[in-house]
């Protein structure tokens, strides 16, 4: 019974992985290509050593089980030369795809952003995304925790003294144009959040007191979820926005028509 | 120490005659507030026994709620007249029930069954000693751990319920009280302080357990003659004394950043509910190392003692000597050992130094090289035997199959890049649960079936127990295998229902299944339940070893 069980869950796991029919989005960069390619080699290795030990464990059930209740039966104490082997081989192979993987870890997490890479601040509080983007001027302008209202649409607590902040633009959905770096400057004024966009493949907490930077690139326009992965509180499920990846100059146009609408720049004559 | 103390921890080397205190006069002595270690093993054992059938409940509840978030459970509101108004889960109460699962299951069940429980009734019987080192202190641990429980199931019945923050509880939601959700006050504070009492009682169940080991055995028992099952559970008192040592402190400051004005883990510029707070300096990032410094090792605390249980089973049924002795022990201690330097795996995401997670990684997987022995190991031990098929072997068996489907996808969430999508996601659940939930829940059951008939003197159903293994083992794969797909679509965990997320629309198929997986895995266990307590009274009167084992136990003339 227990060779046949071992086997009916083994072939629907693969079966059920193997389907095809639930699995990765797209990726939508080079990062997250790369990251494809790892995952596969990994999943296939996994899958491999999952279906060889639940074979092996079938096997000797099968093999070695008596009927009834057998009796005393002495054997093998072990086998050391077998035993350095297995230990070599599974060392090999698993700090081996770790170190595999370090190239697409460091491409996200140690690499410096390129210069004129854009900045954009993010700051999450429940259950909610703002981002913040830098005007005309290239600066952000100054903000005071104080000043930070939800109720006067003030989520950043922009200063409006500061002349630096006249020009930024404040939006709950992330705007980028396709194929420019960008630098997510990512802040929590709460509890923790997490910055998670699938189709890049990267996930990022959001941590109070800290000023996290991430940075990324997408090459193809449109429209993907931001799901909060970090429990935030009784809202976390419902705390969604959508990164839009938009050609660089339709993103111009949109930055353009945003700063006349906040005034800072003037409409060009219309004909 | 008085002497009449000395005489009844058989700690008079002068004399070995066995000294068997006579049960102590009267219905509390005897079974209330014990110092017998049979009697205690057994409280611990059904203390877990019922905080499992609860925790099961709370699971039902949620997988219930996830495949239709609007339906009206009239009921419900009876229970929870807040949190489920008209009979519809409200996500706070669908994220307090998921924090009381995991803690209830954590802590009460796996922490305690195969420690505690099994532990404190076979350790003694196995290295021949006449009890624990510490009787009183034995007690006190158990009455501790009790207290620790009833002051969690607290949680509630107080206003505003129990906390939603996840059994992890990451501050500054878990530190800033009740602004940040229904739960977050009075009910988070029960249950640090139920943690912290948990804590205290693992601390000297430790030390118990440690010291009966080191001082206990049998004059001619040598620490590399120790049946697998005592190397079990030393490694795991050995965890035990740190890792809650770590917990313990770090659940006083958490307390205190809530009640007492500190900021160990606050920082300064919260806003929390549009309120600033007066808190500066700290970080919430050292709440997750105190935390995981704890919370990895944890799961070696629930899985080593069942390693030990399979290793002796296995061998046991096989009729053979265990395969690479030494390798196991030196794999147990490997594993105890490595498992304090690889927390940080947890935090690949937190914000933590990204160089660190460079080697935590690398330590993550070398210990998957001790656990891969193991396996290895188990089946060498069958290979050659005559394998006697019992309800206690399948359950051996079914441990290793799910170790294997459990342990294998860490060597996918080990690696920093690719933890980077999976972190927090389904995957991560399926994980888990596979290897820490059910794999040690497995040596739980084998264990049980293997040991009752020295525990009551009687024998188990072995058809009822039969036909629990094959749903058990069918069910446990049907829940926790798509969970593994959902989290390759992306699910994130912890999320009461899946309404706002186009892409999550597409799993509903997959999480019905689930659900109804599930229901008819807790189905079977009450058939479990049932040969539990039929067999106590009814089940056929056992022989004084059963299954031909070899270990100490079964010669000892000691029953309860």
């Amino acid at each position: 019974m227990a060779a046949v069980l071992v086997w009916v869950v083994t072939a629907a796991t693969l079966a059920l992985f193997l389907s095809g029919r639930w699995w990765l989005p797209e990726a939508i960069n080079a990062q997250a290509r790369s990251w494809d390619s790892h995952f596969n080699l990994t999943f296939w290795i996994m899958g491999a050593v999952f279906a060889a030990a639940q074979l092996a464990l079938s096997w000797v059930v099968l093999r070695y089980r008596s009927s009834g209740e057998p009796v005393a039966e002495s054997g093998s104490h072990g086998n050391n030369k077998l035993e350095l082997v297995w230990m070599g081989a599974a060392a090999v192979v698993f700090v081996g795809l770790s170190a595999l993987s370090t190239a697409i870890w460091a491409g996200v997490h140690l690499e410096r952003a390129p210069a004129g890479a854009m900045r954009i601040e993010a700051v999450a509080k429940q259950f909610a995304w703002n981002f913040r983007y830098q005007g005309p001027d290239g600066k952000f302008g100054r903000v005071k925790p104080e000043l930070i209202s939800d109720a006067n649409g003030n989520p950043f607590g922009l200063d409006d003294t500061d002349e630096a902040g006249r020009d930024d633009i404040t939006m709950a959905a992330l705007r980028i144009p396709a194929g420019t770096p960008v630098v997510l400057e990512m802040q929590s004024r709460d509890v923790l959040h997490n910055f998670f966009v699938r189709e890049l493949r990267i996930k990022q907490d959001l941590v109070p007191g800290m000023r996290i930077p991430l940075r990324f690139s997408a090459d193809k326009p449109g429209t993907y979820e931001v799901a909060c992965s970090e429990l935030c509180g009784l809202g976390h499920h419902q705390m969604r926005t959508q990164l839009i990846v938009m050609g660089k100059e339709e993103f111009q146009k949109w930055q353009q028509e945003t700063l006349q609408q906040l005034g800072v720049i003037t409409a060009p004559e219309s004909r | 120490m008085a002497a009449g103390d000395l005489a009844a921890t058989g700690r008079d080397y002068g004399s070995r005659e066995p000294v068997v205190a006579a049960p102590p006069p009267g219905f509390v002595r005897r079974w209330i507030f014990s110092t017998d270690h049979k009697v205690i093993g057994k409280q611990y054992y059904f203390l877990a026994l019922f905080a499992a059938f609860l925790g099961m409940a709370l699971s039902l509840l949620m997988r219930w709620h996830l495949i239709d978030p609007d339906r009206k459970i009239a009921w419900l509101e009876k229970l929870w007249p807040e949190g489920a108004a008209g009979g519809i889960m409200t996500p706070e109460l669908y994220l307090s029930l998921m924090t009381m699962h995991g803690t209830i299951m954590v802590f009460f069940v796996l922490t305690t069954v195969p420690q505690s429980g099994f532990g404190n009734y076979f350790l003694p019987l196995q290295i021949g000693a006449d009890d624990m080192a510490f009787p009183r202190l034995n007690m006190a641990s158990f009455w501790t751990t009790f207290v620790s429980f009833l002051v969690l199931i607290a949680a509630f019945v107080v206003p505003g319920g129990a906390p939603l923050g996840g059994w992890t509880a990451y501050p500054p939601l878990s530190g800033v009280g009740a602004i940040a959700g229904p739960g977050m006050g009075l009910g988070m504070d029960l249950w640090i302080v139920s943690i912290a009492l948990f804590c205290i009682a693992s601390l000297m169940g430790a030390i118990n357990f440690v010291a009966t080991l080191v001082d206990l055995r049998a004059p001619s028992l040598g620490l590399m003659q120790l049946p697998l099952t005592c190397w079990g559970w030393f490694t795991t008192a050995m965890i035990s004394l740190l890792a809650f040592a770590v917990l313990l402190p770090g659940g006083v400051l958490l307390l205190m950043d809530r009640n007492l004005g500190t900021s160990f883990f606050l920082p300064a510029g919260l806003v929390v509910s549009d309120r600033a707070l007066q808190h500066s300096g700290g970080s919430p990032i050292l709440w997750q190392h105190l935390f995981w410094f704890f919370g990895h090792p944890e799961v070696y605390i629930a899985i080593l003692p069942g390693m030990g249980f399979v290793s002796t089973i296995l061998s046991t049924f096989a009729r053979k000597p265990i395969f690479g002795y030494r390798a196991m022990v030196y794999a147990m201690v490997a594993i105890a050992a490595l498992g304090f330097l690889v927390w940080g795996h947890h935090m690949f995401v937190s914000g933590m130094n990204p160089y660190s997670a460079i080697a935590f990684s690398l330590i993550t997987m070398t210990v998957g090289v001790p656990s891969a022995i193991k396996t290895f190991n188990w089946v060498g031990t069958l290979w050659g035997g005559k394998l006697w098929i019992t309800t206690p072997s399948l359950f051996a068996l079914g441990f290793v199959s799910l170790f294997v489907s459990g342990g294998i996808t860490g060597i996918l969430l080990g690696q920093p890049a690719m933890d980077m999508y999976f972190h927090d996601t389904y995957f991560v659940v399926g994980h888990f649960h596979l290897i820490m939930g059910v794999a040690a829940v497995f040596a739980m059951f084998a264990g049980t079936y293997y040991w009752f008939p020295k525990m009551f003197g009687r024998m188990m159903n072995e058809t009822l127990g039969k036909a629990h293994f094959l749903v058990t083992f069918l069910g446990v794969y049907a829940i926790f295998v798509p969970m593994h797909i959902a989290g390759i679509v992306g699910n994130p965990r912890r999320y009461p229902d899946f309404k706002e997320f186009e892409f999550l629309a597409d799993l509903k198929f997959l999480h019905t299944m689930m659900t109804h997986a599930a229901m008819s895995t807790a189905a079977i266990q009450l058939v479990f339940l049932f040969n539990l307590f039929w067999s106590m009274y009814r089940g056929s009167v056992a022989p004084a070893n059963p299954w031909h084992a070899t270990t100490r136990e079964w010669s000892s003339d000691e029953y309860e």
